[in-house]
């Protein structure tokens, strides 16, 4: 199998392959986690929920007090890597065509430059936690495999896509099959592991908000 | 047989000028990337070189790769590769047929055994003995195989010679190969595109005869000064591709405005190929520049790359699994929830009170 033989798999089979995987693991688990339920709430609730759910999916996107001064590494870089990952993903050109492809929809990208340069930075501020994970003795202390693998499995995607882009390291057509190849290996694995917050993210906000404020802290 | 004199003393007879001649090896020069004063070498080496006898095989092909070169706009420089080589068998070009035609490629190969160039346009057909394409009653792959074991060097014409090519795609009917998957004990140097671009062809002939050797290949066999950057890196649209500006129909203001044709489907970005710097008709333009974009041609298996006018980003076939898979995926998911809520019923009516008793005992 040549490059270009393996780009068409990937493009193909793969892809289809990748697919099928994440949209069963996804909708397993969110069959599973929804069907979960909570015990019966006798207690009477202190207070009307409100809007408490919908405000802490806002909220917990906001450094809870002291702790930006405690752990500005993990916040910034953390704010930096989420909204260029997010850039990356879903405003280069070549992406939305493939959601288009897939699904029909479409918007407008931005250009490559722009592109080139949030990925770059994106690269950095995950390589920047990655250190402070291995630096700082307690965050050492509680990682644990997963966390590296997912880190790897998420910066790959990323890395290989600029390689990709800017002709390094392997022929375009080589590395454009490892980028794919890349975001397939996370597709699978993304529904299984702490990655698939990226999925269940607002809605466990949502319910930790709303459940405080039956409780009594509304926010 | 034909005339096996000089090339100087052949183009004299023809009435070419030695300043056309010149200027013609000025050209194969900065077309092969070399340095200025190299121009002169192939000039010297070629007006000295005695013509080699060239062997033409086609196989399962479509002519379009002879088209390619004798029909460009003449005369040309192209034109001149037939001054530069004794031709002594082509099928399609010379005028002996049946008997008289088989018996000038068997005395060109016993009287330069070991010194013919074999060039091969086609693929070569291997499924129920070869069956699917035979010249004169034998099989291709029993003709490439004789023809092979006195050449100097093959060149493989065209993306079916060189990758398989058309007659490969899915389902490959023919069970068609390329020439390097039966010669393994030969040079070969692939000349893909379907059909590939004249000067090229010219040009590593030119090569062949100047230095004596095959040109630098890339790790396709494919020489790497035509085929050592892709069309997207050449192409002069390049820059809208990176300002984000693409066409979207083959009639919208982008195309008019000359935008980027990825969206289209355009195949440059993973194709290697000259066109962008060399192009075609003689040096008029290429496909981007007419309008439309790259089919990725001198590839291999560019047939079965995903559509023409896919995106190179979109999925190459359709996804089958995604209906299944999303309904296995709920199915899976609600026999996991009744387990659990099966397991909690469970655990909720073996639970018992615990009284003072139990704790004292």
């Amino acid at each position: 199998m040549n490059e270009i033989q393996l780009l068409t798999w990937v493009r193909g089979p793969g892809l289809n392959i990748a697919i099928g995987v994440f949209l069963l693991g996804t909708i397993w688990r969110l069959f599973e986690i929804y069907s979960l339920g909570r015990k019966q709430d006798i207690a009477a609730a202190r207070a009307r929920a409100g809007a408490s759910g919908w405000h802490t999916i806002f909220r917990r996107s906001l450094p809870a007090p002291g702790l930006m001064q405690r752990s500005p590494i993990s916040y910034v870089g953390g704010y930096i890597f989420h909204v260029g990952l997010a850039i990356v993903v879903f405003l280069f050109a070549p992406h939305i065509m493939l959601v288009q492809g897939l699904t029909g929809l479409s918007w407008p990208g931005l250009p490559s430059p722009v592109i080139d340069g949030v990925t770059v930075i994106t690269l950095a501020a995950m390589l920047v936690m990655l250190f402070d994970r291995i630096n700082r003795p307690v965050k050492r202390f509680l990682s644990t495999f997963e966390d590296y693998a997912t880190w790897a499995l998420t910066f790959l995607p990323l890395l290989t896509g600029y390689l990709a882009v800017k002709h390094l390291l392997l022929p375009y057509t080589a590395m454009l099959a490892v980028h794919i190849l890349s975001v397939e290996l996370l597709l699978i694995v993304l529904p299984f592991c702490k990655l698939f917050h990226a999925v269940t993210v607002f809605g466990s906000r949502w319910y930790n908000g709303n459940i405080n404020g039956r409780r009594g802290v509304p926010v | 047989m034909a005339d096996h004199g000089t090339l100087e003393q052949r183009l004299a007879q023809q009435g070419i000028s030695r300043r056309a001649f010149l200027k013609f090896c000025t050209a194969m020069a900065s077309l092969m990337a070399l340095p200025p004063g190299s121009a002169a070498a192939i000039a010297a080496a070629l007006a000295k070189a005695k013509r080699p006898s060239v062997i033409w095989l086609s196989f399962q092909e479509c002519t379009g790769c002879t088209e390619s070169l004798t029909r460009s706009h003449a005369p040309t420089l192209e034109s001149l590769i037939f001054d530069m080589i004794s031709l002594d068998y082509h099928h399609t070009l010379q005028a002996a047929s049946g008997f008289a035609a088989e018996k000038s490629r068997t005395d060109a190969m016993q009287e330069f055994y070991g010194k013919y160039l074999l060039i091969v346009d086609g693929s070569i057909p291997t499924k129920d003995g070869g069956i699917y394409s035979t010249i004169a009653g034998r099989t291709n792959l029993d003709l490439l195989q004789e023809a092979a074991k006195g050449a100097a060097a093959i060149i493989a014409i065209g993306t079916c010679a060189s990758f398989g090519g058309i007659p490969k795609a899915n389902p490959n009917p023919t069970g068609a190969v390329a020439v390097s998957d039966i010669v393994k004990d030969k040079p070969i140097i692939n000349i893909s595109g379907c059909p590939p671009i004249p000067a090229v062809i010219t040009g590593v002939l030119a090569q062949y005869l100047t230095f004596g050797g095959l040109p630098e290949l890339d790790h396709l066999g494919r020489p790497k000064a035509f085929y050592g950057e892709t069309i997207h890196d050449r192409c002069y649209r390049r820059p809208f591709y990176d300002q984000g500006k693409f066409a979207k129909t083959f009639d919208d203001a982008g195309a008019r405005n000359g935008w980027c044709l990825f969206e289209l489907g355009c195949k440059g970005p993973t194709t290697h190929n000259a066109c962008a710097t060399t192009k075609w008709n003689g040096g008029t333009s290429f496909p981007i520049e007419s309008g439309h974009g790259c089919l990725g041609c001198s590839e291999p298996d560019f047939w079965d790359a995903g559509g023409f006018y896919q995106a190179l980003s979109m999925p190459a076939t359709p996804l089958t699994f995604a209906t299944g898979a999303a309904v296995a995926g709920a199915a899976i998911g609600i026999g996991v929830s009744l387990a659990n809520r099966a397991k909690k019923s469970a655990a909720k009516k073996a639970h018992q009170a615990a009284t003072l008793d139990d704790l004292e005992k």
